[in-house]
C-alpha cells in the first residue's frame, strides 16, 4: 500500500465519523490509507491545511473560498479536486408568511429578516448579496435578526435555517431565508406548514463543498483518492450506506465556476478581511 | 415519446413527492418525464427534488423535463427476495442477511447481517404453526372482565392461607415459563414468524397467569408465601436450557403437562368462584402450550430420529442437576392437601391427603402418556416420567 492521505474534516455533527469511519473502510479496500482530522470550525482547518496538517480538506464553499485567498497571497495554488452531485447549482430561496403582502424586495424595506449562522453562505451570506444586488443594505434598509447557530461550522448545521423558518410563521420575522433544498424539507415535514409561507425571491445557483488541495501534496495518492471517489456507484450496496450518509449519488470533478456569489458577497462585506489578517494574507 | 405528468395544483406540500417517487420507480436511468404543475412554489421544490436524488431538470416553455439519474432503482438492484410469504414455502435456512425483513419481502443489498441463533427450518419449524398460532390468538382473554373478582370469599382464613402458599408456588413458576419462550422468540429468526409469535403469545399468557394469580392472592391477604431453594433451583435448570428442543420437553411436555393435572386438581378444589375460574382460563392455555410443544417434538422426532436420544438425555441431566435438591416445597404439598380437605379435621386430612396421592399417579400418567406419544416405548416413558422433578414444573 503505497498511497496515503489525511483529510481534514469539520465535526458539524456526531454522524461525521461514521461517514469518514466508513470511508476509511472503503479506501482500504482499495490500498489507500486514509485518516482524518476533525476540527470544530472551518477557520482552523483552513489555517492547518496551510500548516500541512493534512493533504486534503472537505471543504465548505465559504472555506474554499478563504483557503483559495490565503494561497493567492502566499504565491500557493488551492485546486477543488472533487464534490457532490448535490455541491452542484444550489439555490437559496426568501420566504415571506403566506398573507404577507411583502411581493417585491423593495417591499422589504424597513422589515426583518431572518438568516441563518452569520457565516452561513446558503442562510445568510448569499440571501444577503441577493438582497445587496437588488438594492437593499443590511441594517440601512432592513433589520438583520440572526439565528446563530455553531458558527464556524459555515451553516453546514440545519439549526439556524430551521429556527428561522419557525420565527417566519411565529411572525417574529417578515423574511426567512434558507437553501432550497431546507424549503422544501420544511414543506414537507410541516415546519412551514401549507399557506404559512410563500417564496418571494430565489438567488442565483451556487454550488457548495469541495474537497481541496493545496501545492505540494502528493500528487499520486491525491490522483488515487479522487480516482477511487469518482469510481463510487450508487448501485454498489457496499457504498450506498456511506453516500446515503454524505448526501449524493455519484462524486463529480471540482468546478470553481460556482462560487462568484458567495466571493461578491464576501467582498461586499469584506467578510474574510479578519482572517485573511489572521492568516498574514490581508 | 417521452412519458408525461400533470401534477395540476399539487405541490411538495401536498404529496406531489409520493407521485413522482412512483414515477422514479418505474424509470429507468436516462428516461425522461415532462411534468407541468401550477402550484405556487412547484419549480423551487422540483429543482432541489431532483438534485438530491440525481435526477437532471430542464425548464421548458410549459413545464419542466426531468431525465431520471444512474441512481434511480438502485436500491433494488441486487436486492433479494427474503423467501416466500407463505408458511408452506418456508426456507431450510434464513439468511442472516434478510435481518428483520418480512418473510417474502424484497431486501436491499447491503443489509447489515443479524445473527439469529434458530435459523433453520430443521430445529424449528412444523407444518402447522400457522395453526397453532391463529388458534392462541383468538383465545385471548382479558383479567378485569373475565374473572368474577367481586364473588364472596366465604371459605375459612386457613384454607385462603393455603390457597395463597400455592399461588405463591404457581407465580414462580409461570415467571420460568415467561422467561423461556421470551428468550427463545429473541433467538428465532425472523422468517419463522409464527414460531416466533406463538412464542410471543407464551409469554404474554404467562404474564397474565402472573397477573391474575398475584391478584387473586391479595384479595384477603397481604402477605405471599415461601420460596424455596429447592423450588428455585428446579426451575433455573428450566431456564439454563439453551437447546429449543429440550426445553420444550421439559418445560412444555414435561412442567406444564404436569400442571394440566394440577390446575385441574386446584379448579376442582377451589374455595371460590373466583378462583375457579381463573384456573378454567388457565388450565385452557397450559392446554394449548402443551399442545404446541407434542405436536412440534412428534413432527421433529419423526423427521429426525436422533432427536429421542437427546430428549432423553435432558431429562437424566435435569434430574441429576437436581439430585440434592429438597423437591416440593413442603408448605405446597401440605396446602394443596387442606385445599382438598377443606378444613384441619383428621377424617378430612386423611381425605384431602388420599386425593393428592391420586394427583401425584395422575400426574405421572399423564407424563407417561405423552412421552410414549413422542415415541418413547412404554418403559422407557415409566422410567424417565419417574425422573421428573418433584417440584412438578
Amino acid at each position: 500500500m503505497s498511497h496515503s492521505i489525511v483529510l481534514g474534516a469539520v465535526a458539524y455533527d456526531p454522524k461525521v465519523v461514521t461517514i469518514w469511519d466508513g470511508f476509511q473502510r472503503f479506501f482500504a479496500e482499495h490500498d489507500l490509507r486514509f485518516d482524518y482530522v476533525l476540527y470544530t470550525n472551518y477557520e482552523r482547518q483552513v489555517e492547518q491545511h496551510f500548516a500541512g496538517a493534512f493533504d486534503v480538506a472537505w471543504n465548505s464553499p465559504l472555506a474554499w473560498i478563504e483557503a483559495e485567498r490565503v494561497a493567492r497571497a502566499r504565491g500557493r495554488k488551492a485546486t477543488a479536486i472533487a464534490m457532490r452531485d448535490t455541491d452542484c447549482d444550489l439555490t437559496s430561496v426568501l420566504a415571506v408568511r403566506g398573507d404577507s403582502p411583502l411581493r417585491t424586495l423593495a417591499d422589504l424595506r424597513g422589515k426583518v429578516v431572518g438568516v441563518g449562522a452569520s457565516d452561513s453562505p446558503q442562510a445568510t451570506l448569499i440571501p444577503l448579496e441577493h438582497l445587496a444586488q437588488g438594492g437593499l443594505v443590511a441594517g440601512r434598509d432592513f433589520e438583520v435578526r440572526r439565528f446563530d447557530v455553531l458558527v464556524g461550522k459555515h451553516g453546514d448545521h440545519v439549526g439556524g435555517e430551521r429556527l428561522a423558518a419557525q420565527a417566519l410563521v411565529r411572525g417574529e420575522v417578515d423574511v426567512a431565508c434558507m437553501i432550497d433544498g431546507n424549503h422544501l424539507a420544511f414543506s414537507k415535514d410541516g415546519s412551514l406548514p401549507r399557506g404559512s409561507a410563500r417564496i418571494l425571491a430565489q438567488t442565483g445557483p451556487y454550488d457548495h463543498c469541495n474537497f481541496t488541495v493545496l501545492d505540494g501534496a502528493d500528487a499520486a495518492s491525491i490522483a488515487r483518492f479522487r480516482e477511487l471517489l469518482l469510481g463510487m456507484r450508487y448501485d454498489d450496496p457496499k457504498v450506498r450506506p456511506l453516500m446515503d450518509l454524505e448526501g449524493l449519488k455519484e462524486w463529480r470533478p471540482g468546478r470553481t465556476s460556482g462560487y462568484a456569489l458567495l466571493e461578491q458577497a464576501c467582498q461586499r462585506t469584506d467578510w474574510l478581511a479578519p482572517f485573511l489578517r489572521h492568516m498574514g494574507a490581508a | 415519446m417521452p412519458h408525461s405528468l400533470d401534477l395540476g395544483e399539487l405541490g411538495f406540500d401536498r404529496g406531489a413527492g409520493v407521485l413522482l417517487a412512483r414515477e422514479a420507480r418505474r424509470a429507468n436511468a436516462g428516461d425522461e418525464l415532462l411534468l407541468r404543475g401550477r402550484a405556487a412554489e412547484l419549480g423551487v421544490h422540483l429543482s432541489a427534488w431532483a438534485r438530491e436524488r440525481g435526477h437532471s431538470l430542464r425548464v421548458e416553455h410549459d413545464g419542466w423535463r426531468l431525465v431520471f439519474g444512474a441512481a434511480v432503482g438502485a436500491r433494488r438492484a441486487g436486492a433479494a427476495r427474503a423467501g416466500s410469504p407463505e408458511p408452506h414455502g418456508v426456507a431450510e435456512r434464513a439468511d442472516a442477511r434478510w435481518g428483520l425483513a418480512a418473510r417474502g419481502s424484497l431486501v436491499e443489498a447491503g443489509v447489515a447481517p443479524v445473527a439469529f441463533r434458530l435459523d433453520s427450518a430443521e430445529s424449528l419449524w412444523f407444518a402447522d404453526a400457522a395453526e397453532f398460532y391463529r388458534a392462541a390468538a383468538a383465545a385471548q382473554w382479558d383479567p378485569s372482565s373475565a374473572i368474577p373478582w367481586d364473588a364472596p370469599l366465604e371459605h375459612p382464613d386457613d384454607v385462603e392461607e393455603a390457597l395463597v402458599t400455592v399461588l405463591t408456588y404457581l407465580i414462580e413458576n409461570e415467571t420460568a415459563a415467561l422467561i423461556v419462550p421470551a428468550r427463545f422468540a429473541a433467538e428465532v429468526h425472523p422468517h419463522y414468524r409464527e414460531i416466533q409469535q406463538i412464542l410471543a403469545l407464551q409469554a404474554a399468557e404467562e404474564a397474565r397467569h402472573i397477573e391474575v394469580f398475584s391478584r387473586r392472592a391479595s384479595l384477603r391477604r397481604g402477605e405471599l408465601g415461601l420460596s424455596t431453594v429447592g423450588g428455585q433451583a428446579s426451575l433455573r435448570t428450566l431456564i439454563d436450557e439453551p437447546d429449543f428442543a429440550r426445553a420444550a420437553l421439559l418445560l412444555s411436555v414435561l412442567g406444564e403437562g404436569t400442571f394440566l393435572q394440577l390446575l385441574a386438581f386446584l379448579r376442582e378444589h377451589a374455595p371460590d368462584p373466583c378462583t375457579a375460574e381463573i384456573l378454567r382460563r388457565v388450565s385452557a392455555d397450559e392446554a394449548r402450550h402443551v399442545a404446541f410443544a407434542m405436536a412440534h417434538l412428534g413432527e421433529h422426532v419423526r423427521r429426525d430420529p436422533t432427536l429421542i436420544a437427546r430428549l432423553e438425555s435432558a431429562i437424566e441431566q435435569r434430574h441429576d442437576a437436581l439430585r440434592a435438591t429438597a423437591g416440593l416445597n413442603e408448605e405446597v404439598f401440605d396446602a394443596l392437601v387442606l385445599l382438598a380437605a377443606g378444613s384441619y379435621e383428621p377424617a378430612a386430612i386423611a381425605e384431602g391427603h388420599e386425593r393428592v396421592q391420586e394427583l401425584v399417579a395422575q400426574m405421572d400418567a399423564g407424563r407417561r402418556m405423552r412421552l410414549r406419544k413422542l415415541g418413547f416405548d412404554s418403559e422407557r416413558a415409566h422410567a424417565l416420567s419417574s425422573l421428573h422433578t418433584r417440584n412438578f414444573m
